[in-house]
């Protein structure tokens, strides 16, 4: 009976889908359409090849599974991620290595690359992390069985989808938030299952308290809900075109969309990550978690504070001036609990600061904790009006958000991933510490590397644009300042390759680790229930 | 099957047993209960956006009033589609500040008014080349032909990717009056239905300089109540047929002429 109607379902999915490339647009849409075809003509054919199995016996302990599937997306979209990175930073300093090809411009590249890495990268890496902390911390099975799968493919489906579009030209223009309409809608399915599976595994915890990293990825998650559902409101164009036009204009939603935009920084890259630290490092560590009494005002706080923020991405801009002003403030006062965070987090090695002379896992963790405490004091300082007259528009900004991207993010999560690998495929260790060693350092110098190099293009221009002659005549042409930055625009690529090739070792250090090589098999970990 | 919890997780059932911590004791309640954990976050997360945003769409000098503004011409639409199908705001903001320099260098200051047909709105954040906000009529449509199909022709230190495709591209306008539709669903783009109607007539004659333009200035001209001049009307590519670089190019040459700053005044309460 309910293969039956998931057959009907999927065959009607397939037909809908071909029908809507035939009549499609646009491109985009089209591609799209045939991508979303296949995808349920293969779940088409798995249904019926499974009609007349026996059901499956009930599996009971942790669903891991899905974990370690998350765990190899992360790796994999962070290398895509990095190297489209690492390429348009090129491009920037050698324009004509798009080679003339529309869907390899800047332009178009730019949202792939951002979305990679915090969407797809950031994105596997929480939701990954997030089902293992909850059903560590709870002691219970993940909810809802194979929802947890939905949301696992149906997020990678969404990826695919949001970067194909790019690349053709379907996008709506809005910060990490480009992807058209009907993957909006789809996101929006596979967050609420999210919400579902995560909560729901927290609500049959054998554990009475809520462990404090999952009222962190708990207010991620539903704050990314609201975020998304708010900002992406659009009108589409038509119901067989990938384009559509946003509800609201100008400073309205200029406003709603700095109010997302910051706060995919507040709440993915901010609170989620959060969860992560207050899991893995006091894990790595060994050590309870530093304060109780701070971990819940600095929770609270930053929650509340963070969503403010928003307008200091519009300072001097047409929206009106208390906006500018409150959001400038509330920014200000974000400085004490981002600091707060960082202080709960480091103070947890007291006790053990010996362990970062021997364990690279940990002294990446704890090295990704002080970016973090780095780029949540530059990050208000920069929303101060008088230093972000000279600071916005320029490459400053973008330095800024690479420390705490690749310093914070990245490095928590690699510190994650070496900690997980091991864990989900049964081995006693990493395949070589020494390797782990040579990615802490290769991405340390090379996020010094990015984040100097646009310190110093960034300064240089917004210096260089407000320069004016004795007379009150403007000293620079705007092309003088694009040809002044040429250097330091190498200088960010290589960090950026750097970076990169330290992920690659990551990468084949974990691949190592998971096949077994150079150690015996683990006896499997206890289950849960 | 629960055992001894581990380490990390006990600090929160070790401390504050003594009734020394007060109101932060109160706080276990939370923990222990979800249903209050989300929908307190939830509440706690909402007031800033609520305080923030809300109040934009009531207080009457957020938008200026202004002489001149009008919504796009059929043809500038599709050009400013072309221009977030290619991601120009990723480089190019459109949103001049009321600072010295910027004022020198691109012109009077932006106004909100200036983006009010703007869905979604265009300012941008970077400025790896410079504002658009106010490059209408600042170079010749042959300056941009150039410049599209290889930059550092014109600007031999510009680091702007070659848009030499959009010449080629032949556009006919088949959908334009779905775009004009959907900009003013729900009152938003004041497009009449006329305007809707006429769409794909108005998109062709914008192109052509021996049409007849008086519907589309009518419409959109010094003859309408916008209060402003009258819509340019040429071949903008000078190749004989309409291709997306006439779109992006008409775009291109209306931004930020449109206001009327000679009968504009400031709100100093604003």
């Amino acid at each position: 009976m309910w293969n039956g109607i998931k057959v009907i379902v999927y065959a009607l999915l397939v037909l809908g889908a071909a029908m809507a490339a035939n009549f499609g647009r646009d491109l985009a849409f089209q591609v799209h359409a045939i991508i979303v075809a296949s995808v349920a003509g293969y779940m088409l054919m798995r249904t019926i090849a499974a009609i007349g199995d026996k059901p499956k016996p009930k599996e009971t302990g942790y669903l891991d599974d899905v974990i370690r599937w998350g765990v190899i997306a992360t790796v994999f979209w962070g290398l895509a991620g990095f190297s489209v990175g690492v390429w348009i930073a090129f491009e920037l300093a050698f324009p004509d290595i798009n080679f003339g090809i529309s869907y390899m411009t800047f332009g178009r590249l730019r949202p792939v690359h951002t979305s990679a890495v915090i969407f797809a990268f950031g994105g596997n890496a929480l939701i990954a992390s997030s089902f293992y902390v909850v059903q560590r911390t709870t002691a219970a099975r993940l909810f809802g069985g194979n929802l947890a799968k939905f949301v696992f493919w149906g997020y990678q489906l969404f990826i695919v989808l949001a970067a194909t579009g790019y690349l053709m030209g379907a996008t709506q223009s809005k910060e990490y938030a480009e992807p058209e309409w009907y993957v909006d809608i789809w996101l929006t399915i596979v967050w609420v299952a999210y919400l579902v599976v995560f909560l729901g595994t927290i609500y049959k915890r054998k554990e009475p308290h809520i462990y404090v990293a999952n009222w962190f990825y708990l207010a991620f998650i539903v704050t990314i809900a609201l975020l998304h559902v708010v900002n992406n409101m659009a009108i589409p164009v038509s119901f067989l075109g990938s384009k559509s036009v946003a509800l609201f204009s100008g400073v309205q939603d200029a406003m709603t969309q700095w109010w997302y935009g910051h706060n995919a920084v507040g709440f993915f890259l901010t609170a989620g990550f959060l969860g992560m630290m207050y899991y893995f490092v006091p894990k790595q560590a060994n050590r309870p978690i530093y304060s109780y009494k701070l971990s819940i005002i600095h929770f609270w706080a930053l929650i509340f504070l963070y969503i403010w923020a928003g307008p200091h991405h519009l300072h001097y801009t047409a929206l009106p001036d208390w906006a500018q002003t409150l959001g400038m403030v509330m920014s200000i006062i974000l400085w004490m609990p981002s600091w707060g965070g960082m202080i709960n987090g480091l103070m947890t090695l007291s006790g053990a600061w010996d362990k970062l002379r021997t364990d690279p896992v940990l002294r990446m963790m704890v090295v990704s904790i002080g970016f973090y405490g780095m780029s949540t004091f530059e990050g208000p300082m920069m929303a101060i009006k008088a230093v972000n007259s000279l600071s916005h528009y320029t490459d400053w900004t973008i330095g800024h958000v690479h420390s705490g991207a690749l310093g914070w993010n990245g490095m928590i999560t690699f510190g994650a991933l070496y900690f997980l690998v091991p864990k989900l495929w049964n081995r006693e260790r990493l395949y070589s510490l020494k390797l782990v060693s040579w990615h802490f350092w290769l991405a340390t110098i090379g996020i010094v590397l990015y984040a100097s190099s646009m310190w110093v293009t960034g300064i240089m221009e917004g210096l260089m644009w407000r320069e004016v002659d004795a007379q009150g005549f403007l000293v620079n042409s705007f092309a003088d300042t694009v040809a002044a930055k040429f250097p330091m625009y190498v200088v960010r690529g290589t960090g950026g390759l750097l970076y990169l090739t330290g992920a690659s070792i990551m990468a084949w250090n974990l691949w190592k680790t998971a096949i077994g090589a150079g150690q015996t098999a683990r006896v499997s970990a206890v289950p849960a229930e | 099957m629960l055992g001894k919890l581990p380490v990390y997780q006990q600090f929160q059932q070790n401390k504050g047993g003594a009734g020394k911590m007060g109101i932060l004791d109160k706080h276990k309640i939370i923990e222990k209960n979800a249903t209050l954990l989300l929908v307190l976050s939830l509440l706690v997360v909402s007031i800033g956006g609520l305080v923030q945003i809300v109040p934009l769409f009531y207080l009457e000098n957020t938008i200026e009033d202004v002489e001149g503004m009008r919504p796009y011409t059929p043809l500038e639409l599709t050009g400013r589609d072309i221009y977030v199908r290619e991601g120009c705001y990723l480089c190019h903001s459109q949103m001049i500040r009321p600072l010295r320099d910027e004022v020198e260098r691109y012109g009077h200051y932006s106004l909100a008014a200036e983006s009010q047909y703007d869905f979604p709105f265009q300012w941008g954040s970077k400025r790896t080349g410079p504002d658009l906000a106010r490059v209408g009529g600042r170079y010749s449509d042959t300056w941009h032909v150039d410049h599209l199909r290889n930059p550092r022709d014109v600007v031999p230190a510009s680091i702007m990717p070659s848009y030499r495709w959009l010449e080629k591209k032949i556009i006919d306008g088949k959908y334009v009056a779905d775009s004009l539709k959907a900009n003013a669903a729900f009152g938003r783009a004041p497009y009449s239905d006329e305007m809707i109607e006429m769409a794909v007539a108005d998109f062709r004659a914008q192109v052509d300089p021996n049409a007849d333009t008086d519907g589309l200035q009518s419409r959109y001209g010094a003859a309408a109540d916008w209060g402003g001049k009258d819509v340019n009307v040429r071949n903008f590519d000078g190749q004989p047929e309409l291709t997306e670089a006439d779109a992006l190019i008409a775009y291109l040459q209306m931004l930020g002429t449109l206001v009327d700053f000679s009968t504009f005044i400031p709100d100093a309460s604003r």
